[in-house]
C-alpha cells in the first residue's frame, strides 16, 4: 500500500546555489500527484530529494525533512533503504541492455538477495502485469533483451523493474515525454491503476497529462512551491496569479 | 511557450460575441421603435436582423469548438471560453425574444387601438440596459458591474408582474381588447425574459472573472 509522505521546509542545493527554498507540502497516500512548473523550477529535484537522488550530484545538498510513511529518509536512514522504499521511473527508458526481459525485473530483487526461482518467477509476473506489460512479453521473458522492446515496453519494463521491490511510493520523471500519443496513453491508464496500489509523484511538462492522471497538483517557480491544490482547482480557477500566467502560457 | 496565436484568436472570439451582443440590442431597439410608434417597417427589420444573429451565433460557436479542441485552454481561458459558449446562446435567444415581440406588435397594428395601463417602453428601456450592462461587464471583465445586473432584474420581474395584474384586470373589465391586452401582456414576458437572459449573461462574466458559479442564488468557488 501506498503511504503519506510529508516534506518540511526543504532546502536543497548544487554548490552554492540554493535550488529549492524551504518546501512543505503533503503528499496523500494511493493519489497521484504531479508536479509542475517552467524549467529550472527545482520539480526534478524536489522528487529526487524524495528517496535521495539528489545527494548523488557532487557538491549537492539537502536540509529539511521528508518522512515517508513515518520513517525519516534523512535522518540516518541508509539511502539504500530509502530508495527501496521510493521507487523512480525516468523520462528516458533505462533498460540494463544485455540484460533478458527477466532479468531487467529480476534485477533488484536479486540485488537484494532473492534467489528463490520460484518466488523470483512470482514477482516477475506479477511486477509485469501490474506494468500492464505482461501480456506482450510473456512469451519472451528470458530471450529477448529489454532494449529489443519498443519505445513505450522500455518504459513500462521501467515501471515493472521498479515496482518487483515493492516500494511503496513510485516516483516519475517525465515518464511519458519521449514516448507516442498511443505509448502514452497507456503509461497513464497504467499510473491511474498504480495509484491503487501506490503513492504516486509525477513531474511532467505537459499540464493535459497533469490534469489527466493526477488528484493533487503542485506548481513550483523558481525554487518555491507557488500552489498546490486539487487537480480541478489548479486547472480550471487557481488562486495564484503565477499559477494561472503558467498554465495559460502567458510565461514560462 | 508563447501562445500569442492563441491569445489573439481569444481577442478575436470576445471581439465576434460583441459584434453579436451589439446586433441582438439593435433588434430589440427595431422591435420597441416598431412598438412605440406602431411602425411596420421595424418590425421587418427585427426579422431581417435575426438572420444575422443567427450565422453571429453559429460562427462563435464553431471559433470556440476549435479553440477548446486545438488550444486545450486552461484556467482563466478555459472559463472565458465557456462563458462565451453561453453567452453566445443568450444573446440568440435575445435576438428571438425581439422577433417574438415584433411578431406581436405587428399583430397588435391589426387591430382597434386600445388605452392599456402598461409602460413598455419602461421595462423594455431596463431589459436593454440590462444586456448592454452585462455586455460593458464582459469588455472590461468586470464582476462588480455584472453583479448590479443581478440586482436589476427583481425590478424587472416586479414590473412584468405588475404589467401582467393590469392586463388581466384589462381583460375582465374591457373583454373587448383581450387580444390587444394579451399581447402586451406577451411582450412584457419577453422582455423579462430578455432581464433573465442579461441575468445569465453576468453570471457568466462573473465565472469567467471569479471562478466562482452564483447562479440559483448560490455562490461556490468551481474546482
Amino acid at each position: 500500500m501506498g503511504v503519506n509522505i510529508d516534506v518540511c521546509d526543504l532546502r536543497a542545493w548544487f554548490g552554492s546555489a540554493e535550488v529549492l527554498h524551504g518546501v512543505s507540502m503533503h503528499v496523500r497516500s494511493n493519489a497521484v500527484t504531479a508536479i509542475i512548473g517552467p524549467s529550472g523550477c527545482g520539480k526534478s529535484t524536489f522528487i529526487r530529494c524524495l528517496n535521495r537522488m539528489h545527494e548523488t550530484v557532487p557538491t549537492a545538498r539537502v536540509r529539511g525533512s521528508v518522512n515517508i510513511g513515518g520513517f525519516n529518509a534523512y535522518n540516518g536512514t541508509p539511502a539504500v533503504d530509502v530508495r527501496r522504499r521510493v521507487g523512480m521511473v525516468f523520462q528516458k527508458p533505462n533498460p540494463f541492455p544485455t540484460m533478458s526481459i527477466y532479468d531487467n525485473v529480476a534485477a533488484g530483487l536479486k540485488l537484494n538477495g532473492f534467489r528463490s526461482r520460484r518466488d523470483l518467477d512470482e514477482v516477475v509476473e506479477r511486477s509485469l502485469r501490474m506494468a500492464a506489460l505482461w501480456d506482450e512479453v510473456k512469451e519472451v521473458l528470458k530471450n529477448k533483451s529489454g532494449a529489443s522492446l519498443s519505445g513505450g515496453q522500455q518504459q513500462r519494463l521501467c515501471i515493472a523493474r521498479a515496482l518487483a521491490v515493492q516500494p511503496e511510493v513510485l516516483l516519475m520523471d517525465e515518464p511519458a515525454s519521449a514516448l507516442d500519443p498511443i505509448s502514452t496513453a497507456k503509461i497513464e491508464d497504467l499510473i491511474y491503476q498504480l495509484k491503487e496500489r501506490f503513492t504516486v509523484v509525477i513531474v511532467t511538462h505537459n499540464m493535459q497529462q497533469a490534469a489527466r492522471v493526477a488528484d493533487s497538483t503542485a506548481f513550483f517557480l523558481m525554487g518555491d512551491l507557488i500552489e498546490y491544490d486539487k487537480t480541478e482547482k489548479i486547472f480550471t480557477a487557481p488562486a495564484d496569479k503565477r499559477t494561472e500566467d503558467y498554465i495559460t502560457g502567458r510565461f514560462g | 511557450m508563447s501562445r500569442t496565436r492563441f491569445h489573439d484568436a481569444l481577442d478575436e472570439l470576445k471581439d465576434r460575441l460583441l459584434r453579436m451582443g451589439g446586433i441582438a440590442e439593435q433588434s430589440l431597439a427595431y422591435a420597441m421603435n416598431a412598438y412605440r410608434h406602431g411602425d411596420r417597417q421595424q418590425c421587418a427589420l427585427v426579422f431581417e436582423t435575426e438572420q444575422a444573429i443567427n450565422s453571429a451565433h453559429r460562427e462563435i460557436d464553431e471559433l470556440a469548438l476549435d479553440l477548446l479542441a486545438m488550444q486545450q485552454p486552461m484556467a482563466v481561458d478555459l472559463r472565458l471560453i465557456v462563458a462565451v459558449i453561453k453567452i453566445n446562446a443568450d444573446l440568440e435567444r435575445v435576438g428571438d425574444q425581439a422577433v417574438n415581440i415584433a411578431q406581436r406588435v405587428a399583430e397588435v397594428l391589426d387591430l382597434p387601438p386600445a388605452e392599456l395601463p402598461a409602460d413598455v417602453p419602461l421595462i423594455a428601456g431596463i431589459a436593454s440596459q440590462m444586456i448592454r450592462q452585462s455586455l460593458d461587464a464582459f469588455v472590461r471583465g468586470d464582476a462588480d458591474l455584472a453583479q448590479n445586473v443581478l440586482v436589476t432584474d427583481n425590478e424587472v420581474d416586479r414590473m412584468k408582474r405588475e404589467i401582467e395584474q393590469a392586463m388581466l384586470a384589462k381583460m375582465h373589465d374591457s373583454p373587448e381588447f383581450t387580444r390587444q391586452a394579451l399581447d402586451v401582456l406577451l411582450i412584457a414576458r419577453n422582455l423579462e425574459r430578455i432581464g433573465d437572459h442579461a441575468t445569465n449573461i453576468a453570471e457568466d462574466v462573473i465565472f469567467w472573472v471569479r471562478g466562482a458559479d452564483v447562479r440559483h442564488g448560490k455562490v461556490d468557488v468551481i474546482g
